[in-house]
Formats: C-alpha cells, sequence, structure tokens
C-alpha cells in the first residue's frame, strides 16, 4: 500500500467532476483536489483516469494542479460528542466552522468532526480483563455523553484481539488511549474513545430481529391511524408546502426514540436553525431531558454543493448505526430523499450515463432499496437490542406521486404517510391524506395498543375509517344532487366524519398542548367522537333532528377539547366523554316523554 | 492579469464558445472576449481541461466568427465592485453601469457566486414587516429575512403589488425603512419604466440599487444579473448593516435563459427541458436571504414567479416553492373580478409567519384568527362550489352564510387600494367583522377568550 503513487494531477473540471490522472487510485477512496485541498471522492474509473465527484465548489481550480489520495473510503468518526451537535454533508462540524472561518463556508477547511480537546469521563467495562480475547464491536467500557445519553465505547467491529491493557476509569480526551489490543496477526492496535467507519459500508451485527413495538410519534393521524414500528420504514410525500418538513420536525420532538438524527439534505437554511434554536428549550415528555441532548443534525442545505447531499444521508446513517450498536432506538430523518436522487442524477447526467426515467439514472431504484435497507431491527454483536427507523420526505415534481423517486419508494417502504395539497391548502394539518396513506403495521401494534391502552382500539380505528370512506361517498352524491338527497342518519354520518377530521386528525403543530398527544389522549379522543357519533346515531334513529344535536355546547366542547387537556388529563377527557353520553340519554328520556305527550 | 490572447476557439454557438489549447485556465474564471469589431464581450469558464475550455457568453455569440475572435483569460472570478455609492445607481447584470455614469470605483470586489451560508451562523428570522396588505399581514405575514416569492401570470398585476410592497414595508412602530435591491431579468422596457417611476415618485431612488436586463438585452446576461444583485444586497445587508428588501422579477426569464444554456451545453434535461440542476441553481439564488448571527443587516426576498399558463406545477414555480418560505398566488379569477390585490389565499403560505406574529409582535388573537378565517375560507369555497351546482336556492341558511362569507371576505380583506396602507391592527379588526358574521359554536378555531373580546355577536 504504500509503494502506491498517492499523487496525481487534474485533467478536466465540469463543476462537481473532475477527472484525474493517478494511476492506481482506487474506487471510492477519497481524495483532495488542487492547491485548495477540496474534499473529493473517487466514483469511476476509466483507463489511466479516475472521476472525483466533488463535495465542494470547484471555482477557481485548473488542470494541472496536484491531487492527492487519501487511501481510505470517505468515512465518520463515531465516539463521543456527536449529541447536539450539527455537521455538514461530510461530517464537518459547522459550529467550530463557523468560529474557525465566519458565516460563509469557506473552502478546503479539514476540522476533525469530534473536539479533540474535550475531556469524558470513561469507566472501563467491569467484565473485561486484561488477556481476554475480545470480539468485534464489544463494548469497552462508556462515558456519559448528555445527562440523558450514556455513550457505550465500542470495538470497531472490524477489530478484534487480546486485550493487551485497558485504562481505568479517570477522564480522557478522545486523543488519549484507552487500552491496547493484539490482532490475530501479531498486530498492536491502540484503542481510543472514538474508531472511524466508511460510510458507505453498512456496520455490521449479530442478526436481524423483526420489529413489533410501535414508534410514538404523538401524532393521532400518524399513531392511531398509519402506525410505524421502531426500526420500520417510512416515507412523506407531498408537494412543497404540504407538511413535510412538520411531519418529519415533530417526529424529532415528540417520538419515544433513544436517540434523534435529522438530516436536512438539499431544503432550506433556516429550518435547521429552527432545530438548533427550539430544540435546546424543548422538554422530552419521556425523559423531561432537553430535547437536544438526543439530537445531532447533518446539514447539506440546498445552496452548498450537491454531490454533499448524496454523501449526507450515508453520514447520517453510519452514525445512526452507530448509535444502534449501542443497544439504542434511533430515528433517521432524511429530509428529502428526492434531493438526494437529484444529486445522484446529476452525477450521472455528468458521467454521460444513460437516463432511463425523467434523466435517473438505473440504479435509482436499487441505490434507495439499499439506503432504506439500512433500516431495521438487529441484534448487535453485544447481544443487545437496537433498531434505526428510517422516515424519508419525498417532493415529488408538480406533486405528481407517479414520478420515479415516489413511486420506487412506495415500493420499498411499509408506512407511507402521504401529504395532500386539496387538505394543506383548506389548512387541515397534517395534511396525511387517510385514502393514499398506508401503513402495513397495524396487526403489529394493535396488540400493544391492546395492552397498553385499549382493548376497542382496533374497532374504534376501523369504525373511524369506515366513517371517513362513507364521508367521501355521501360527499360525492351530495355534490351531484345536494344535502337535501340525504337522509338524516346519512347526514348523522357527514357530521361523524367531520368530528373525526376536527377533533382527531386535525393536530396544530404550533399549539402548546395540541403538538403531542399521548397514546391514551390519542384513544381518549378518538373515543370521544366515536361517542358522540354512536349515541346521536341512536337517538337520530328515534326521529331526533340532526341539527339539535349537531348544536350541543357539550360537542362544541369535544372539538376543542384536543387543545385544553394535554396529555396527562386523562381524567378531565373521560369526563367529557361521560358528560357526551349523559346528555344524549338526557335527551332520549324527553324525546320519549315528548312522544308520549303526543300520542 | 494575463496579457495572453488565444485565437484558438473551435465552435461558437448558443452563448457558448469552445477555446482550444488553453491550458491551466481555471473553473469559474472570468474572461474577455473581443469579437471581429473590435467590441468587448465578457464571459466566464464553466468547463476546463487541458485541451479544451468552454465559455459562457454574457452578451451571447451570435454574429462571432471563429477566425477574428480573440479570448483573453483574466485569471479572476467574476466579481463586482462595492461601494456605499451603489445606492441610487443603475446597472446591467455584470455590474456594469447602465446610467451612463462612471463605474464603482473601489477596493473592495467580491465573486458574484457568493459561498453558502453555514446554516450555523444563521439565525431564525421572527421580526414581523407589515406589507399594509391584508392577504399578507393578516394571513400570510413576511418577516425580516424570508423569501417569499410572488407567484403571477401574464397580465396579472404582479409590478403594482411589488411596487406596494416596496413602498409600504416597515416594521411596526417604526419608520427606519429598507433599502432595496431592485434586479430586473428580460422585462419589458414600459415595466422597467413602470419602477423606475415608482420608485421616485415614493421618493425612495436614493435607496435603490437596480440591476437591468431589458428583454431586448442577451439572454445570458441573465445568468449573472441575480447574483451581481445579490453581491451588492449581501455588502448593504452584512457589511453596512442595512436591512434589504430584494425584489428579483422575473424569475421565469433567469430560468429560461438557463434552459437556452444547459441545452447548448448538451446536459441532460428532466422535466420540460430544464436542466436537473434548476432546483440547486435557484438555491444559490434564494438562500442568499435571511439573517445571520450578530450581524444587523439582513436580506428579505420578493421574488416574482411567472406562471406559464397559469400552471403552479410547471418546473419554475414548483422548485422555486420546494426553496422559498412559503409564496403569494395572484389568481385571474379575482383579477377578473377587478378584485385588486387579486391574491388567492388558498394556495398562498407564509412558513415563517409562526414566530412573526403573535402577543409580542402584532396582537394574541392573530395565529388562530389567521387559521380561523383560513378554515371558513376553505369551507366557504366547498360551498361555492356546490353552488355552482345545485343551485344557491337549495343551500341550506347555513350554508348561505357562507357564501356571503367568502363574497364580504373577497371585497372587503382580499380588496384594497393601491395606496391604501392598512396596519395590522386595522387588519386584525377588519377580520373579526368578517368572524361576526358567525355564531360563537362555529368558530372553534379562535379561543373563548378571543371570542369574548373580539366577537362583535349582536347578542
Ligand atoms: N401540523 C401542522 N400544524 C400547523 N401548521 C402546519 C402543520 N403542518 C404544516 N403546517 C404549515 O404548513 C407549512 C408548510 O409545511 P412544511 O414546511 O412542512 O412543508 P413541506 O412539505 O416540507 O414543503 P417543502 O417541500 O417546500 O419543504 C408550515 O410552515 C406550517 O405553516
Ligand atoms: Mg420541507
Amino acid at each position: 500500500m504504500s509503494e502506491r503513487n498517492n499523487h496525481g494531477t487534474i485533467r478536466q473540471i465540469n463543476g462537481p467532476i473532475i477527472t484525474i490522472h493517478l494511476p492506481g487510485v482506487r474506487n471510492s477512496e477519497q481524495v483532495r483536489i488542487g492547491e485548495l485541498r477540496l474534499v473529493g471522492e473517487v466514483i469511476a474509473l476509466r483507463g489511466d483516469e479516475a472521476i472525483v465527484q466533488v463535495y465542494e465548489s470547484t471555482e477557481g481550480v485548473r488542470p494541472g494542479e496536484p491531487v492527492e489520495t487519501l487511501g481510505q473510503p470517505l468515512s465518520v468518526e463515531l465516539g463521543p460528542g456527536l449529541l447536539g451537535s450539527i455537521f455538514d454533508g461530510v461530517q464537518r462540524p459547522l459550529e467550530a466552522l463557523f468560529a474557525r472561518t465566519g458565516d460563509h463556508i469557506s473552502r478546503g477547511i479539514t476540522l476533525p468532526a469530534l473536539n479533540r480537546e474535550r475531556e469524558w469521563h470513561f469507566l472501563p467495562a467491569p467484565e473485561l480483563e486484561v488477556g481476554m480475547r475480545l470480539k468485534p464491536g464489544q463494548r469497552l467500557g462508556s462515558v456519559q455523553e448528555t445527562e440523558r445519553i450514556e455513550h457505550h465505547i465500542l470495538l470497531p467491529p472490524d477489530r478484534s484481539g487480546e486485550l493487551l491493557e485497558l485504562a481505568p476509569a479517570g477522564e480522557y480526551t478522545l486523543e488519549r488511549s484507552i487500552g491496547r489490543l493484539r490482532s490475530a496477526d501479531g498486530t498492536i492496535h491502540r484503542l481510543y474513545l472514538y474508531h472511524t467507519w466508511p460510510v458507505r459500508t453498512p456496520r455490521p451485527y449479530r442478526r436481524r430481529d423483526h420489529s413489533d413495538e410501535p414508534l410514538i410519534t404523538g401524532q393521532r393521524i400518524l399513531d392511531t391511524f398509519f402506525p410505524l414500528v421502531k426500526g420500520g420504514k417510512g416515507a412523506v410525500p407531498g408537494p412543497f408546502g404540504a407538511g413535510k418538513t412538520v411531519v418529519q420536525q415533530q417526529v424529532a420532538r415528540w417520538s419515544n426514540a433513544d436517540i434523534v438524527i435529522y438530516v436536512g439534505c438539499g431544503e432550506r437554511g433556516n429550518e435547521l436553525v429552527d432545530v438548533l434554536e427550539t430544540f435546546p428549550k424543548l422538554q422530552d415528555p419521556y425523559s423531561g431531558r432537553k430535547l437536544m441532548e438526543r439530537t445531532l443534525l447533518v446539514a447539506n442545505t440546498s445552496n452548498m454543493p450537491v454531490v454533499a447531499r448524496e454523501a449526507s444521508i450515508y453520514v447520517g446513517l453510519t452514525m445512526a448505526e452507530y448509535y444502534r450498536d449501542q443497544g439504542y432506538d434511533v430515528v433517521m430523518l432524511a429530509d428529502s430523499t428526492s434531493r438526494w436522487a437529484e444529486a445522484l442524477r446529476e452525477v450521472s447526467g455528468r458521467l454521460g450515463q444513460m437516463p432511463v426515467e425523467d434523466g435517473y439514472p438505473a440504479y435509482l431504484a436499487s441505490r434507495l432499496a439499499a439506503m432504506y435497507e439500512r433500516a431495521g431491527r438487529v441484534i448487535t454483536h453485544n447481544g443487545e437490542s437496537g433498531s434505526v427507523t428510517l422516515i424519508g420526505a419525498v417532493s415529488p415534481p408538480g406533486g405528481d406521486f407517479s414520478e420515479p423517486v415516489t413511486a420506487h419508494t412506495k415500493e420499498i417502504i411499509q408506512t407511507f404517510w402521504a401529504l395532500s395539497k386539496e387538505l394543506a391548502d383548506a389548512r387541515h394539518y397534517p395534511s396525511v391524506d387517510w385514502v393514499g396513506s398506508f401503513s402495513d403495521h397495524v396487526t403489529t401494534v394493535a396488540r400493544w395498543w391492546h395492552q397498553e391502552i385499549s382493548p376497542y382500539w382496533k374497532r374504534r380505528r376501523e369504525q373511524a375509517l369506515t366513517l371517513l370512506a362513507r364521508d367521501a361517498e355521501l360527499s360525492r352524491i351530495v355534490n351531484l344532487v345536494g344535502p337535501e338527497a340525504l337522509s338524516s342518519a346519512q347526514r348523522w354520518e357527514l357530521e361523524g366524519a367531520k368530528l373525526i377530521k376536527e377533533g382527531v386528525l386535525q393536530q396544530n403543530a404550533l399549539d402548546p398542548v395540541d403538538t403531542f398527544s399521548s397514546p391514551q389522549k390519542q384513544f381518549l379522543l378518538l373515543d370521544m367522537m366515536l361517542t358522540i357519533y354512536d349515541r346521536g346515531a341512536a337517538l337520530i334513529h328515534l326521529g331526533v333532528p340532526v341539527q339539535e344535536l349537531r348544536d350541543l355546547p357539550v360537542i362544541a366542547r369535544a372539538r376543542r377539547a384536543k387543545q385544553t387537556y394535554d396529555s396527562s388529563q386523562s381524567a378531565e377527557l373521560q369526563a367529557i366523554t361521560r358528560e357526551i353520553s349523559d346528555e344524549f340519554a338526557r335527551i332520549r328520556m324527553e324525546y320519549a316523554k315528548f312522544q308520549e305527550r303526543a300520542e | 492579469m494575463s496579457a495572453k490572447e488565444y485565437r484558438t476557439t473551435t465552435a461558437a454557438r448558443g452563448g457558448l464558445l469552445t477555446v482550444s489549447d488553453a491550458p491551466q485556465i481555471a473553473f469559474g474564471d472570468r474572461v474577455l472576449i473581443r469579437d471581429h469589431r473590435g467590441h468587448r464581450r465578457n464571459g466566464q469558464v464553466i468547463r476546463s481541461a487541458a485541451d479544451e475550455v468552454l465559455i459562457q457568453v454574457f452578451e451571447g455569440t451570435d454574429d462571432l466568427d471563429l477566425e477574428n475572435t480573440w479570448v483573453r483569460f483574466l485569471d479572476q472570478p467574476m466579481e463586482i465592485a462595492l461601494s456605499p455609492e451603489l445606492l441610487g445607481r443603475i446597472f446591467n447584470g455584470l455590474g456594469e453601469p447602465r446610467d451612463g455614469r462612471p463605474p464603482i470605483l473601489s477596493t473592495l470586489h467580491r465573486p458574484i457566486s457568493g459561498s453558502a451560508i453555514n446554516p450555523a451562523a444563521r439565525t431564525y428570522p421572527r421580526e414581523f414587516i407589515q406589507t399594509g396588505i391584508s392577504t399578507i399581514d393578516g394571513l400570510n405575514s413576511l418577516v425580516r429575512g424570508q423569501k417569499l416569492p410572488i407567484f403571477t401570470a401574464s397580465g396579472l398585476p404582479h409590478n403594482r403589488l411589488a411596487a406596494q410592497i416596496v413602498r409600504q414595508a416597515k416594521l411596526v412602530d417604526q419608520e427606519s425603512s429598507f433599502s432595496i435591491v431592485f434586479a430586473a431579468m428580460g422585462v419589458s422596457y414600459s415595466d422597467a419604466q413602470f419602477f423606475q417611476e415608482a420608485f421616485s415618485s415614493s421618493g425612495v431612488l436614493g435607496n435603490v440599487v437596480m440591476y437591468l436586463n431589458q428583454a431586448d438585452d442577451p439572454p445570458v446576461e441573465r445568468l449573472a444579473l441575480p447574483r451581481s444583485a445579490l453581491t451588492a444586497a449581501e455588502y448593504l445587508a452584512f457589511d453596512l448593516d442595512r436591512h434589504v428588501l430584494v425584489v428579483l422579477t422575473d424569475m421565469t426569464n433567469y430560468a429560461e435563459a438557463l434552459r437556452e444554456v444547459s441545452t447548448a451545453k448538451g446536459d441532460v434535461p428532466s422535466r420540460k427541458g430544464y436542466p436537473g440542476y434548476l432546483y440547486s441553481d435557484l438555491a444559490e439564488i434564494y438562500e442568499r436571504s435571511g439573517r445571520i448571527r450578530d450581524r444587523h443587516g439582513s436580506i428579505t426576498m420578493v421574488p416574482v414567479v411567472s406562471m406559464p399558463s397559469d400552471d403552479i406545477t410547471h418546473p419554475i414555480p414548483d422548485l422555486t416553492g420546494y426553496i422559498t418560505e412559503g409564496q403569494i398566488v395572484l389568481s385571474r379569477e379575482l383579477h377578473n373580478q377587478g378584485i385588486y390585490p387579486p391574491v388567492h389565499i388558498s394556495p398562498s403560505l407564509s412558513r415563517l409567519m409562526k414566530d412573526g406574529i403573535g402577543k409580542d409582535d402584532t396582537r394574541e388573537d392573530h395565529p388562530r384568527v389567521a387559521s380561523q378565517l383560513y378554515a371558513l375560507y376553505a369551507k366557504a369555497q366547498e360551498t361555492r362550489n356546490l353552488a355552482s351546482i345545485i343551485g344557491a336556492e337549495e343551500l341550506s341558511e347555513q350554508d348561505r352564510r357562507y357564501l356571503e362569507f367568502a363574497d364580504q371576505f373577497d371585497r372587503q380583506f382580499v380588496a384594497q387600494e393601491e395606496d391604501e396602507d392598512r396596519s395590522i391592527i386595522e387588519t386584525l379588526n377588519l377580520a373579526w367583522e368578517l368572524l361576526s358574521m358567525f355564531p360563537n359554536a362555529e368558530l372553534t378555531r379562535v379561543s373563548e377568550t378571543d371570542l369574548a373580546k373580539y366577537h362583535r355577536s349582536g347578542d
């Protein structure tokens, strides 16, 4: 390896794609380009030339300038200090970069992703002894990364051997060794609090495991109607402004994951700032700790170099797998996978590859599938259970779901939260369309809901969906012949559907109370609306006019209940449902009396 | 500056010039071209290999011949000179004077391509800008540092609306106005004239920098124009601490110029012949707006985007909507009814409104009032559709109230005079007048407190 020539020259610059002359360079190897030493990666070899994609703007670069290979593929640093940080698409720490170079991103700067000065309190794993044989990925000890997260220090998954030395408990920086290991071939390796891993190689684990625990997001239409499991794959497609980012940020805020990785891939700078400014102030409803303590951000905004967009997803995934390997449930949000796909298209176009659909290369579908395949629940090398849930936003041109990225994604994922422009325009948020969305996990999570929340969950859920379907049918009739054509029972069905939509499905992310609903609250609201519908339907059957029921003050209160009572106020919610029953019983009595008198 | 001139041009078409045997030329560098009549043209290197360089010529390649074209590589990026003297001036897309006055003299030059703002350097925009226009202030509020385009179509009064925003925009309770950077690409002579008069009659001309490329000017220059304009805007905002309002019109002309050049280059097209990188290219422009930590100034951007054939899903408005922080959509239907400004609220959106309104910024009821008006208007639109099918007579009394609401809303809330500058409080009070057409029970998006305070029910 050391005999290899590491230096070459630039032959051509075509935007982010550079052709170099460097015999012996390998595919996927990282290179430094030109006098500015821009970061790049070899993506193809052709004769004595190599094609490099460059993660920074290539303005000012000339043919003839030098190129150097780094001998390793694009990799990330994995160790304590990741949480709470924001990185760019190739894991440069943006806060440190800001301190070093100011407002705008300068080129050719290399800074280590993890802080080298900070000291961590390391506790060696008590089960380890010098002379033991360590397996790949074995736990060496831990440091408290944030108040909430205990960070397990792992042996790199491609390393094993005899433990020669393990440091005692104490303060260590990332530069200070915490031990030594002799591998089978006799080489001695120093061990540190961190290691590196190539982003395009999925991290290994002992075996896959099945996922059956729901990922609770606190969003009613997601958890109750189109659930996702921990370790699942989900997609949020929708036209611009439909609410994809809000859905993703809500999941980042309120889901019951241990770790959240938010990848802003080709989207707005201000959306990342929003997370950076609000998460340190918000409390996670499960642990009571600040949200930022479990969150890390990867940012390649739409104005940052296109090809780093492609890398950013893998950088995020590798960090997600690393926390999974420590036994955590990780959620990774990718906003937006369409920008990732466009980066692929951009590169393939510049390479002159044959486009197949809308300019996308033939390998789009397989790359997408391989990316989502890195999600899942696994048994780690240490025998623990960990998971990566991957939720990708999809931004179809013109909102057309038949375009390649949306169509291929739909084939891969199990939960599809389709956002609708019509609902968003009517300010029905989240604009998840109950007709176009689906989840393959309903039966799986039904057991959880049955045990933890209510044995009636499945029935209530189905009843609500039936009402919504009836609503669509009846509205068609109204639009053809007018409302007068409907019977009172049918008009009551419309009212019932309206209650489900307003009282349950619509959820205002900006309202401090409504923004999060515990599973309990979700069920109680659903039950409340359906109690109104059921009791009302019985009365209508007896001849009570729709009008009389619709304007009951208790119904107006029921519709406001979601923003009036928070998740801890189950008793209050149940009280409203009881009041509804009482009120309807009273009407029933009165009506019976009235009819007796009439007779 | 390298003095060497090359006469080795091998191809010239579609705004692109190929030069062979010009080694070691930097990608993105500025180029001077002398044509057979001795006239100067400007260019930029867009592909560089040892044996061949591809140049984009801003004045176009019409009338070039390969024998008598001299090319000089200036060994510097495309840049413009910056100084406070920019204000009050008019330039072309390359930053050359168009007003007959001398060029800007300054030691400060910056490349027009700019560089990406570090997301960690931004602060979230949250200061409400009052434009005096109810549909914007009340329902789709603009904040300092936002990019909020106007989606329009031919024949709609987007110019008048843009000019009204420029005239009226201010922070509540503050007179301090904005510095204006006005970037016009491919606009007609009369439109250019309209804006110049609008600025001078409102006395802001001394506070405006104009970058102007008219319909009969070379299209390739339109690719440089917004970049020059934004380089000036960044200087005014982040060096001189000013609050800058950038109007870009019309981005559709810009995108068409980009398509022209990309087609000539042979780039793989995606939708409607636009290159796959149109999204990133537009984002490089739009994302230059914003606020930066520890800086006083800001860049607020109002791009005007025409929707070809009134189609909002056309790639240009579509990709713009995917980048900007909302959009104000103009409607032909409202315009034909004589309503100015014809803002169609349903597809309009301001994503940054949430942090700029409410108790400390406008008034406590503002977010809920906006949400309530939207809900009612959506329902009213459904009712309008129903009425058009079955006839208004067939509607229930409740439904007829929605029809009445929609009409009042369009005529009183949406419509206003071109010189009518409504305060946000006036806008909100007007909203409550409309909300008061409904009984309390139907207004579930406002709070009980709001109702007690503002609802004007007869009872
Ligand atoms: N649950 C919600 N509650 C309240 N407002 C919402 C909700 N969802 C969406 N919105 C509103 O819709 C706006 C647009 O949402 P968002 O930015 O998530 O759209 P998007 O689908 O990500 O669009 P783009 O593709 O352009 O990024 C938000 O700024 C917010 O005003
Ligand atoms: Mg988004």
